[in-house]
């Protein structure tokens, strides 16, 4: 081996190492907010809601709350020393309401007692007068009052109005897809503790501790470097707890401030369904243009999504569901609208996917409807209206696809599933089984990785080389169970040559990281994995220096090698090093900042590069459906995901998994409903079904895209994972329709809407069979 | 005092409280906090931990959710959760097998899963493998993961019911029945909390105290103190009462008592009806069957009950004991209206009883719900039908999720009697339907979806028993 070129082996990364926290998920010893170690004194908080949709707030009277047993403070909009609004980007949020009220479930007041079931208890004593005015409920009735928290927002390329007149073939239709509630494990939870100066610690569930730290500082009236912000680790974000992680954090603040005694807010299951937002639900139109052979000449959305009561997040997420209905295709002519509806319901917020699927599920929609009217197989109609990096390139925001690998995805996933020979043993079961009916369909994802907000692409992380050779590892991003950690800590590992184990990640503080971003938009690696790297970078150069100085030898000629530094001819231990640049006196601690580079984006022209790259993937899945109920159940799917150059393959097959199991439950069995007068109904697991383990297919094979690095220079060249595979779901729901048709002799496009309870599923072969 | 063992210690337990749940009494009292709360409501079992009883020489484990379980009726059990299970730094197989597995990613329904591996690893195994998934299933079922999509989780299941191992349990098992039997079971009250060992002392509590709930399994009852927050101040506790936990068997009649788990139930029944047992193994889940009882399912007198159907086709008798004695109730006798049963203040129901052998016929039975697993019926039918040449000869047809309270169609029945089993019967059967039931619309379906329901099962029903060749059930692929 020729000194100075060496490539060592990766020692840490690409590996399929166990997440951080394996060994004490489960043992029980992985701690999350409510498993804090007891205090001398703590309160518990619990929080009074509106028992109207709309109106007025009249009188409470809360001495009930304030006279039973255990209570020891009661809070209203009135008691908050700051800011009542918390709005994350746009005002509209109120800690408490004031006097107008907007949905069903809003905190009116809080009440801290010393214990949990005592302060919920008191919280039911209120008495609460109140003025209605009517709630709009529907997304209908928003629409046709075009009543929305932010102005619409249109895409558009090329001449759409002429391409649709003078189209060869020309459908309208409409499609619904529901709302989703996130359902993590461990419901939202915060624990302030007050120290000196006012100041303030809390420990949260939440995926924005800067946010958090932002807003608790204005509630409370101190500069945010008052208030440190801790996060270890989520029982499950999947982006309920991006934004809506903080009220419950300001509210125990308050109450801690006021009691001087560390104050939990922890939300029942029930307040905690109620009272946070969910998946936007959309109405999709579509008038799209096509040729005989099922190419798309010009195609008009209008995307309208049910946002709830405040703006929230969902500009930016019901741009990003205008972003996605093209999902893989070219559209030549292109016109979306994207609508931003409000009723008087829970302010819906960001879910894996962040208005992606909910768009990309119109775009399937329409190829399948274009597939059924021209009687062609839809993987054939989706074939021919593929991208292609040439001169079907442009995206209806006038980003370029530089890179497309969907057709070898699709190739080899139409070639590992056997799509042909199954496509035709399912004609052969559906024309000799009349009850049960049997779909088949391959979907592509193809996601844009970035925050579409520019700002929010950047990143930072502090790394400390320790004189023993140990390492402690910080960045700006939180642990959801995605496996942020343990990918962040290979990646730090990777540039020491040393085993993982020598680094510890600790919780997530906005004392020691400031400024950072929401871990969401599945940017956590490609953003924190970078800080880190950088960090990792420059006490890596400092060490090359000290090395290079102290034994005369070139700096090309130091190499960091899983047995030790190899210095020209000697090799010496990582700790050995270590010790040496100590006594050297260098720095062996760095802070790492990155910022994804050429992205931008301009609403005015609705233009721009908005996207670092796609991820991207496809699944076939096959069901079979019960003409008598409507009951279904997945019988298999093939999913080949595109990782880019994987860290963890187990971690990120993981996300595949469960990405796209959580889509099905979206597309499938999670109906959220509300009695007229917005009180949500399927307001505890036992009423809104997410996936059990019966539902899990029988046959589930899961594959990384191999030898397929980021063309991108992203962190070691892999790809963020995180949401795109939740749209490989799309695929199962696809091939409900595909059975629905197999059971109403394709006669009529089955016009399903999701979820495809089993409800929907029968009301659809109702309808072709019966048309009224 | 409630004396138990928690983990290898022995617990005297003052009861201050009568309604303390064993997850509060865990996490809060005890500081374990590797149990975890997700809903407290005994549907994503989170909390799930393990109690061990003596039965015959050994030890039994059952997996229950501890957030609708009162501490009271840990009395004389082992108490197993979660930090118990490694020892020494080494991680028990089912915990090593999440770990190679990647099985958690979140981790905050990891110690839940566990503790279901671990009785399942503790389960005899099936003797044909091909129904190991199903049994994996089966125990898995009532632990909801919103992160990993399960596949992780399957294959740890499968790897540790092919490798079982002593454990460290096993090698303490010993100690720990005598343990459990020093304590014995013989405690009749701890604070609120009561635990009659007998029918007349039970029927003498109930008269006295008026007031007192009965608690069988809890897995409804809990849900009024955890989700309505109610505080039930006295409980009187089932679980020990010798005369409910029996069963009685005659040549003519099989008497099952209303303490019998459903687990139990499917041990007694499943053999014979073998409809029942699939109905079984889809009520609730593991967690919730190894609890909950036959007489806390009638009593509860939900429309939504899944045994009432089946036990009015089956032409059950429910007998109720009260400071008058016993009476006996043919089971459609025994549901008045929406929630309200025949049982007076002072009664109580002491068991249910089947005729035998199995009166001629086929039971068929159907479970309709959003979710395959762990979902309350949307409809429910249950059938007792006998076949004589191609005619309908008796049929017995009872329904949940159709009206107020569970029913017979009685206009169905009608309709069907006498018949011949066709295509058109079955659409007379169906208009007779919409005369019997007039179904609401709730957060599960829709009337008209569950009418519709109602008359295709029929059709499946008349489908299945005429032979068809085709497939007809999605179960059956
Ligand atoms: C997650 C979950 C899933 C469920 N799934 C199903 C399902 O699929 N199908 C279904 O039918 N039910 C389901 N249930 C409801 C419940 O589990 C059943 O009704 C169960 O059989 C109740 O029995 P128990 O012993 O737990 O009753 P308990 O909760 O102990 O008692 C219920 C009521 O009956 C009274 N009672 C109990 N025993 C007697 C007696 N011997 N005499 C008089 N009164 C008595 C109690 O006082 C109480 O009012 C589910 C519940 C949960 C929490
Ligand atoms: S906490 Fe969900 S089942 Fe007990
Ligand atoms: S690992 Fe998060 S819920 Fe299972």
């Amino acid at each position: 081996m020729s000194r100075g070129t060496v490539h060592p082996e990766p020692v840490a990364t690409g590996r399929a190492l166990a997440h951080d926290s394996a060994r004490k998920h489960v043992s029980g010893d992985a701690l999350y907010v409510d498993d804090h170690p007891p205090l001398a004194r703590q309160y518990h908080a619990c929080i009074g809601t509106s028992p109207i949709a709309h109106g007025t707030l009249d009188f409470m009277d809360l001495a009930p709350v304030h006279n039973a047993p255990g209570v020891v403070d009661v809070i209203t909009a009135n008691d908050i020393p700051g800011s009542v609004d918390i709005g994350p980007v746009f005002p509209g949020d109120p800690l408490f309401a004031e006097r107008t009220i907007e949905y069903l479930g809003q905190p009116l007041f809080a009440v801290a007692a010393t214990s949990q079931k005592l302060a919920r208890q008191a919280a039911t004593l209120a008495l609460v007068r109140t003025t209605e005015a009517e709630p709009v409920l529907d997304l209908d009735m928003a629409i046709a009052r075009e009543f929305h928290v932010r102005p619409p927002h249109r895409m558009q390329r090329g001449d759409v109005p002429y391409n649709l007149e003078h189209a060869v073939h020309r459908i309208r239709g409409v499609m619904r897809v529901g709302g989703q509630e996130h359902f993590y494990l461990e419901g939202q939870v915060s624990l302030a503790i007050p120290g000196e100066d006012g100041g303030m610690t809390v420990h949260t569930s939440c995926q924005n501790p800067t946010e958090t730290q932002k807003l608790v500082a204005q509630v409370l009236d101190l500069p945010m470097n008052h208030v440190d912000v801790v996060t270890r680790r989520m029982g499950g974000g999947f982006g309920g707890k991006e934004t809506q992680g903080a009220a419950w954090s300001c509210i125990a603040a308050v109450l801690a401030s006021r009691t001087g005694i560390a104050v939990t807010c922890r939300l029942s299951r029930r307040d905690d369904m109620i009272m946070t937002g969910k998946r936007h639900n959309f109405r999709n139109d579509y008038d799209v243009g096509f040729d005989d052979s099922g190419r798309i000449t010009a195609i008009r959305y209008r995307l309208a999504g049910q946002c709830g009561y405040s703006p929230d997040l969902s500009d930016a997420i019901v741009d990003r569901a205008m972003f996605h209905c093209d999902n893989a295709y070219y559209l030549p002519h292109v016109m979306i609208d994207g609508l931003r509806c409000k009723t008087h319901t829970a302010s819906n917020t960001a879910f894996r996917g962040f208005g992606g699927p909910q768009g990309m599920i119109a775009m399937e929609t329409v190829i399948d409807e274009i597939a059924f009217s021209l009687g062609k197989d839809p993987l054939e109609v989706r074939k021919t209206n593929f991208y292609n990096t040439s001169d079907r390139n442009l995206t209806p925001y006038h980003q370029a696809i530089g890179h497309f690998n969907i057709p070898e995805i699709i190739g080899q996933l139409e070639e590992t599933c056997d799509y042909r020979n199954r496509r035709e043993a399912i004609r052969r079961f559906n024309a000799s089984s009349p009850i049960l009916k049997k779909g088949l369909a391959l979907t592509p994802v193809k996601f844009g990785i970035s925050f579409t907000v520019t700002h929010l692409n950047q990143a930072g992380a502090l790394v400390h080389v320790y004189t023993d050779g140990s390492i402690h590892l910080n960045h700006g991003g939180t642990e959801m169970g995605q496996g942020l950690m343990i990918k962040v800590a290979q990646i730090v590992a990777e540039e020491f040559k040393v085993p993982t184990e020598r680094i510890v990640v600790s919780a997530t503080r906005t004392d020691k990281i400031p400024n950072t971003s929401p871990t969401a938009a599945s940017a956590g690696t490609d953003l924190n994995g970078m800080a880190a790297l950088n960090a990792a970078r420059k006490i890596r150069s400092r060490l090359v220096e000290f090395l290079s100085d102290r034994y005369k030898v070139p700096q090309r000629e130091i190499a960091f090698t899983a047995q030790g530094v190899r210095t020209g001819d000697r090799t010496l231990g990582f700790e050995e090093v270590v010790r040496q640049a100590w006594l050297g006196r260098v720095s062996l601690s760095a802070t790492g900042h990155y910022k994804t580079p050429g992205i931008h984006y301009d609403r005015e022209t609705a233009s721009g590069h908005p996207f670092f790259y796609f991820a991207n993937g496809a699944a076939a899945s096959e069901v079979v459906i019960d003409t008598l109920t409507g009951e279904h159940r997945l019988l298999r799917t093939d999913i080949i995901h595109d990782a880019g150059a994987s860290i963890n393959p187990a971690v990120d097959v993981g996300q595949i998994e469960g990405g796209f199991i959580q889509g099905l439950g979206w597309l499938t069995s999670e109906e959220l409903k509300w009695d007229p007068s917005g009180k949500l109904l399927s307001d505890s697991p036992a009423t809104y079904k997410i996936p059990a383990i019966g539902d899990t297919p029988p046959v589930f094979n899961v594959r990384i895209l191999e030898n397929r690095p980021n063309e991108e220079a992203t962190v070691y060249r892999s790809k963020a994972v995180g949401e795109p595979p939740l749209m490989l779901a799309i695929s199962a729901w696809c091939a409900i329709r595909d059975a629905i048709g197999a059971a109403t002799d394709h006669s009529t496009f089955p016009k399903l809407n999701a979820p495809a309870t089993p409800e929907e599923v029968l009301r659809v072969i109702r309808e072709i069979r019966r048309p009224s | 005092m409630i004396r138990f063992v928690l983990n290898s210690e022995r617990i005297d337990l003052e009861m201050d409280r009568a309604d303390l749940t064993v997850l509060e009494y865990l996490r809060e009292r005890r500081h374990l906090k590797g149990t975890k709360e997700g809903c407290a409501s005994g549907d994503c079992g989170a909390c799930t931990a393990v109690l061990a009883e003596v039965e015959g020489a050994a030890l039994v484990y059952r997996n229950f959710n501890s957030c609708i379980t009162f501490a009271g009726s840990l009395h004389g059990k082992q108490l197993i959760t979660v930090e118990h299970l490694a020892q020494g730094g080494r991680l028990h197989p089912v915990q090593q097998a999440m770990v190679d597995h990647h099985g958690s990613q979140c981790g905050f329904c990891t110690p839940g899963f566990v503790m279901s591996l671990f009785c399942l690893y503790k389960f005899p195994r099936p003797a044909s493998a091909s129904r190991d998934a199903e049994t994996c299933r089966e125990f898995l079922a009532g632990n909801l993961c919103r992160c990993t999509g399960y596949r992780p989780i399957l294959d740890a299941a499968h790897q540790v019911i092919n490798d079982p191992q002593q454990d460290h349990l096993d090698r303490a098992s010993q100690l720990t029945i005598e343990q459990l039997s020093e304590i014995g079971t013989c405690c009749h009250q701890a604070g609120g909390f009561y635990l009659p060992d007998n029918a007349q002392q039970l029927a003498r509590l109930k008269h006295d105290m008026p007031d007192a709930r009965l608690l069988a399994g809890g897995t409804d009852l809990a849900l009024e103190v955890t989700q309505q927050l109610k505080d039930l101040g006295k409980l009187i506790y089932l679980g020990n009462v010798r005369e409910l936990t029996e069963v009685r068997e005659t040549d003519e009649e099989i008497e099952i008592g209303a303490a019998t788990t459903l687990v139990r139930l499917d041990e007694l029944l499943g053999a014979t009806y073998p409809e029942l047992s699939a109905l079984l193994k889809r009520f609730g889940s593991r967690q919730i069957r190894n609890v909950a009882t036959v007489g806390g399912n009638l009593a509860n007198g939900s429309p939504i009950g899944d045994l009432a159907p089946v036990f009015m086709a089956l032409d059950a008798r429910i007998t109720l004991q009260g400071t008058g004695g016993l009476r006996t109730l043919p089971m459609d006798g025994f549901f008045r209206a929406y929630r309200k049963t025949a049982l007076r203040d002072d009664e109580f129901i002491l068991s249910v009883t089947i005729s035998r052998p199995p009166e001629a016929g086929q039971l068929k039975v159907y479970k309709v719900s959003k979710r395959i697993d762990d979902d309350i019926s949307t409809v429910c039918l249950a059938c007792l039908i006998t076949l004589r040449d191609g005619r309908i000869g008796r049929c017995r047809l009872a329904f949940g999720g159709m009206a107020e309270k569970t029913e017979r169609a009685r206009n169905t029945e009608h309709a069907l009697a006498g018949n011949r089993l066709d295509a058109s019967t079955i659409n007379l059967a169906r208009a007779a339907l919409s005369r019997d039931f007039q179904p609401i619309s709730d957060v599960r379906a829709s009337a008209r979806y569950r009418l519709q329901v109602a008359g295709n099962l029929l059709e499946r029903m008349q489908l299945e028993l005429s032979g068809c060749e085709f497939p007809i059930r999605i179960g059956s692929l």
